[in-house]
């Protein structure tokens, strides 16, 4: 790592009183992208076709840097001298705060997109209105992070447009995972029960006008690709943000955490 | 990147303009053929209390090769005498295609890469998805071997996170495309 830029004291992220809702939020951002990163990178060598291989591995890059730039924040806000890698590798699945859409298994590439444009059409909203944060801090790596979060929403919106609005096939695959994945969406624009004073001190945007332009940017898509949106409530399956995961996300940080778990600091 | 390295009160200190024609011989760790000036990431270059400080900014959040240049940084600094040195990371304002410059935009295309197209960066709306797809407009980049403007994107993440995977349907050769951000 460089050496860190000025901590900034006059920064309001790093207020007392906002110490613990702040460290969660962040926590909350920077698991979802570390979590969607892993998935990602399953594909790597084997995707169904070289170019999706190779963008997916691009995407999970540009994620797990977001990941990082995140949880070393979160663990600056915390002050307890944790670091990102401390918390990306040795906090157990109860302490992760990611939303359950991207801890569930890749399945096959109707779910891997789906998924993945669900979540980019609600995260560069996201980030666009957090670049407008009253923290500099949080600010800069939003305004970082949004310009190629804006590449990864492009392209799966182009896939899911051309899947669904493709063969029978590849329309009734993508309609099965919009299906699928749907009671996890709106868990992406639920805010945690601490998250108001941090929106009250404009530190996080509002999740609902987030939820506004998301829902916005999904009616559009879904209709350019021949996909009913479904009736039932996008909300119901939930918990992440308070460590209530479920039982896929153990076995991935099994994986991912194993090299720091067996082998406590070793680095390469 | 390491702690500063004891300051030598006697040592020279370099102006930094003079330290920046240096980092000019530093090349991009995957793109050899552009210096990490050209790419425009060096973004500031001072002396700090007897410490040398260079600020760079990253390409991609994610991209391998940020640490890699730093590491090149302090190797090349300390090949030329500079006894306390501290390479920090800046992020804001963040980095942009439109900070490379013309002469480096040249080199790319004679080593068969086609230079960002300015002005073209990903806002991530659908209005433009029609435009995009018909490979029409501005955002289309010129072969950068026949230099035919008759190419289409095969992929908009190519080999590097810098780069998209572009095909010239004129000489059918692939090539790469420095996107725009
Ligand atoms: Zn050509």
């Amino acid at each position: 790592m460089a050496g860190a830029a000025d901590p900034r004291p006059g920064d309001p992220l790093f207020a007392p009183e906002h110490r613990d809702a702040a460290f969660d939020w962040l926590c909350g951002l920077g698991d979802g992208a570390l979590i969607l990163g892993h998935r990602l990178s399953e594909w790597c060598g084997k995707a169904p076709a070289l170019e999706e291989d190779i963008a997916l591995a691009n995407v999970a890059l540009d994620l797990i840097g977001h990941a990082e730039m995140w949880l070393a924040l979160a663990g600056e806000v915390e002050g307890q001298g944790r670091s990102a890698d401390d918390l990306a590798y040795l906090r157990d699945a109860l302490r992760f705060r990611n939303p359950l859409l991207v801890e569930l298994p890749n399945r096959d590439m109707a779910v891997t997109t789906m998924r993945q444009f669900l979540f980019d059409a609600w995260h560069l909203p996201m980030l666009h209105a957090l670049s407008e944060s009253a923290s500099p801090r949080l600010a800069e790596i939003a305004a970082k992070a949004r310009k190629e979060v804006a590449y990864h929403l492009e392209r799966s919106q182009d896939l899911v447009i051309r899947l669904g609005d493709g063969t029978e096939e590849s329309h009734a695959r993508m309609q099965t995972a919009l299906e699928r994945l749907w009671p996890y969406a709106g868990e992406l624009c639920q805010p945690a029960p601490g998250d108001a004073a941090l929106v009250e001190a404009g530190l996080v945007p509002d999740m609902a006008a987030v939820s506004a332009t998301w829902q916005e940017i999904l009616d559009e898509t879904l209709r350019e690709a021949t996909l009913e949106r479904p009736e039932g409530r996008a909300d119901v399956q939930n918990g992440g943000r308070k460590g209530r995961h479920s039982e896929h996300l153990g076995f991935l940080l099994a994986e991912m955490q194993f090299l720091q778990r067996a082998y406590p600091g070793a680095e390469w | 990147m390491t702690a500063p390295r004891t300051t030598d009160s006697a040592a020279p200190r370099p102006d930094p303009a003079l330290v920046r024609d240096w980092l000019s011989e530093v090349p991009d760790p995957e793109i050899p053929v552009i210096s990490i000036t050209d790419l425009g990431i060096v973004r500031d270059v001072a002396w700090e209390e007897g410490t040398l400080v260079v600020r760079v900014t990253p390409t991609y959040s994610g991209c391998p090769a940020t640490s890699v240049i730093e590491m090149e940084i302090e190797r090349h600094l300390a090949e030329r005498g500079v006894a306390s040195l501290r390479v920090e990371r800046q992020l804001s304002p963040p980095w942009t295609t439109d900070w490379i410059g013309a002469e480096a935009r040249e080199k790319l295309r004679a080593y068969g890469i086609a230079p960002p197209i300015d002005g073209t960066a990903s806002d991530g709306r659908l209005a433009a998805r029609a435009a995009r797809l018909a490979g029409g407009g501005n955002a289309s980049p010129a072969c950068p071997r026949c230099g035919s403007a008759r190419t289409e994107e095969v992929s908009r993440f190519g080999s590097t996170p810098c780069k998209a995977a572009w095909r010239c349907t004129d000489c059918l050769e692939p090539f790469d495309y420095f996107k725009c951000i």
